[in-house]
């Protein structure tokens, strides 16, 4: 594999670019690869242009560039192994097979939401498919998921976690401390840093002193390996590798994927920090047009297929957007579900609502009477999307109807 | 009744309640092989192994972060903090992760993690391992918070923690390890949101947290004996859930209210009661609720100092009799 160090701008030398290293899988996989890629990557403009006309509100962190990391490591995942990943997740559901119409609607705030609109672009879940999330905080997710390993080999299963972070949270105190325990505990844990280039809006070579991250795990006890993120093929195999390593001989593995984000840290940066040439650059290796250039030049598609598949994609991805276009917003009564798990023979206060003057449990918001009830309802219209009814209907107001625009919305204060 | 105290009732917890779950395991600093820093987990390395009683490194933000993990995918993580101090290493675990995650995931992932941990002062550990942060996670919805104060409620809440399938933080008490009790034999989990009446009476209502709730009852004898007062004291034994309608009940019979805590004043628990009270009784309050607190300040290291800075048994008969000033 060839990587270029961004930090250093020198090519490392293991291998050569654009999957060429590895012989091709089998045809369907080579089809299903391309066609969660595609997937993914039309989800994401979609999820921009909706962004955009105020439909997604929130932070929306895309992935695109990112495609051959997420599927080339995904795919390597069994079915009942684990998967964790950070806020920039939406293609790591999809890849695992969630529904886009429940991930769209998620990002929607709508109830049909694969987090029932509690958890927005940042906060994806979906249990069925052992894809324990999405996580806001950096580095938040990695003690998770050695917590997730250590239930694995406690109750003697076969089972791996894919712990996914960016190239920011190896700075974080977790990084260090998780990778410690899992070595220490000879844990099934795959970490795998998704190096786009960047935390935020600091190149790697300003927030790291270390640029090879893969050397980072090292001196912890947990063996790093580095691969071409541009190329499925090449994260797949080395993915693969680490994850047998890791399920059969319960010795931890970190695998780097050196890649890039085409699109902002979020979708309100102005990009000051990079050139539209390094971007570019990075374009010229896009993972999807290299894949698929090599799957028709040796025979296993024509360009009319990978066409379809594209024009699939985009099919699938209008019926999404419609989809939770139509799905309704969560009730208002539903506001204090799940906070807890609730047991019914447990006395006391769970939750406190002082919303309104007459102070109630929150647990019994359903019961608080009309005036809290009339609160709730003057509380969701600065939501700007219609009257209670037609929340539930789930139909939206026209565009320019009191709708802020994104434009309005700051981006992370100081934030990640 | 089995006379025990407070450390070996909760051993005892920890204990009958690994007998029973084998997803029940404990993590720590030095609780297995050192036996714990205050012993509450003697013995159970050698009875359950290094499988279920994991020594951890120093590293509480990841252990908790593993507990909330292991709870996820289906086990019953004990984790023993050594105090309640290091626990603010680990907030954004159990503020970020463990309370948001079965809502932030629309109810598909719960968190059965019980972090332990002491808290107060007395033993001269100075500014950083000496406070009382109840207020602090009692201020997150998604936690539950017990604080025992008797070894009965040590175990009985300590195995309703367990049990439970939310994430809680149990606060114990430094002071208390060595009190002995009366525990109950073959006493099973307690209900949390249930407070306990220490002692009757009608003419004030003093709700103690945590030591502070031996402290109250302590008063409550004096104020008896000195000054013919019969205090009703009120353990809520836990926070989250609170039983906030016995304190009502019993200022509503007694029409004043003394919140005695060991904490800070600026947003604690007893900001937080006075609140509610005066919210929903205040028809019935004949005095301004008073608020017994610690001082103000980092904890000092020199002893005199110390003792100055939490309350005892005079700052709680004084608060109570300043609710009669004006009759």
């Amino acid at each position: 594999m060839a990587t270029k160090d961004a930090a250093t701008g020198k090519e490392s030398s293991d291998g050569p670019v654009g999957g060429a290293g590895h012989s091709l899988p089998d045809e369907a996989t080579c089809r299903l690869v391309l066609e969660k890629m595609m997937l993914i990557r039309r989800f994401e403009e979609r999820a921009g242009e909706m962004y955009a006309k105020a439909k997604i509100g929130g932070f929306l962190h895309l992935c695109i560039g990112e495609e051959a990391t997420v599927v080339g490591a995904t795919q390597a995942l069994r079915e009942t192994d684990y998967l964790m990943s950070t806020y920039r997740e939406h293609g790591q559901a999809l890849a695992r097979g969630t529904d886009p119409n429940a991930v769209m609607a998620e990002l929607f705030g709508r109830v049909d939401g694969c987090s029932g609109g509690r958890g927005g672009s940042m906060h994806l879940f979906d249990a069925e498919r052992r894809f324990l999330g999405g996580y806001g905080i950096v580095g938040g997710s990695l003690p998770l998921s050695a917590g997730v390993a250590l239930a694995a080999d406690y109750r003697e299963t076969e089972d791996v976690i894919l712990s996914m972070m960016g190239d920011g949270a190896t700075n974080q105190g977790t990084f260090g401390e998780t990778m410690n325990l899992a070595a220490l505990w000879k844990l099934p844990v795959v970490f795998l840093i998704i190096n786009n280039q960047f935390g935020m809006g600091t190149a790697l070579h300003r927030h790291s002193a270390v640029t090879d991250l893969s050397l980072k795990s090292e001196g912890f006890g947990v063996p790093g390996t580095r691969c071409d993120g541009m190329d499925v093929l090449d994260v797949h195999s080395v993915v693969t590798g680490a994850l047998a390593t890791a399920r059969d001989e319960r010795q931890p593995q970190l695998v780097e994927a050196v890649t890039y984000r085409y699109r902002g840290h979020s979708m309100a940066d102005p990009e000051e920090y990079r050139t539209k040439e390094e971007v570019e650059e990075w374009r010229g290796r896009d993972p999807i047009n290299t894949f698929s250039t090599r799957l028709v030049e040796e025979g296993v598609l024509k360009q009319e297929e990978v066409d379809e598949f594209d024009a699939k994609a985009i099919a699938r991805v209008d019926e999404a957007t419609t989809f939770a276009d139509h799905s309704p917003f969560p009730d208002l009564d539903s506001l204090y579900d799940d906070v807890y798990v609730y047991s019914g023979d447990v006395p006391g206060w769970w939750t406190v609502d002082e919303r309104s003057p007459e102070v109630h449990p929150g647990e019994k918001e359903r019961d608080a009477g009309p005036v809290p009830h009339e609160l709730a309802e003057q509380g969701a219209a600065y939501a700007s999307v219609g009257d209670a009814e037609a929340r539930r209907r789930g139909s939206s107001p026209k565009e320019g109807e009191g709708e802020p625009a994104a434009d309005d919305r700051d981006e992370e204060g100081g934030g990640d | 009744m089995p006379v025990m105290r407070y450390r070996e009732a909760l051993n005892q917890a920890l204990r009958e309640e690994m007998e029973a779950d084998d997803s029940v395991f404990l993590m720590g600093e030095d609780i297995g092989v050192f036996n714990g820093a205050f012993k509450v987990t003697a013995g159970l390395l050698e009875e359950f192994g290094e499988r279920r009683v994991r020594d951890t490194p120093i590293s509480e933000n990841t252990i908790v972060g593993m507990g909330v993990g292991a709870a996820m995918t289906g086990l019953r993580p004990v984790v023993e903090l050594m105090t309640i101090n290091f626990s603010l290493l680990a907030m954004d675990q159990v503020v970020n992760h463990a309370a948001a995650i079965h809502y932030m995931f629309g109810g598909q992932a719960k968190v059965p993690l019980v972090v332990r941990m002491p808290q107060g002062a007395g033993h001269q550990l100075g500014p950083t391992h000496s406070h009382c942060f109840e207020a602090f996670y009692l201020h997150v919805p998604g936690l539950l918070v017990a604080v025992p104060s008797t070894p009965a409620d040590a175990k009985g809440l300590l195995k309703a923690a367990i049990r439970d399938d939310n994430p809680v933080v149990f606060i114990e008490h430094e002071t208390l390890y060595g009190q002995r009790g009366e525990v109950p034999e073959n006493g099973g989990p307690m209900r949390f949101g249930e407070a306990a009446i220490r002692r009757e009476g009608n003419d004030v209502t003093m709700v103690g947290i945590s030591r502070m709730a031996i402290t109250a009852e302590k008063a409550a004898e004096t104020l008896a004996d000195q000054h013919e007062i019969e205090s009703e004291v009120i353990d809520p034994r836990t926070l989250r859930p609170l039983d906030l309608d016995t304190i009502l009940d019993s200022v509503k019979k007694t029409n004043r209210a003394v919140i005695v805590e060991e904490g800070w004043p600026h947003g604690g628990v007893g900001a937080n009661l006075a609140a509610l009270i005066q919210e929903q009784a205040f028809d019935w309050l004949d005095a301004p609720v008073q608020r017994v607190t610690g001082a103000d300040v980092p904890m000092p290291y020199s002893k005199p100092l110390e003792q100055a800075a939490f309350p005892h048994e005079e700052h709680v008969v004084k608060a109570a009799l300043a609710t009669f000033r004006d009759l």
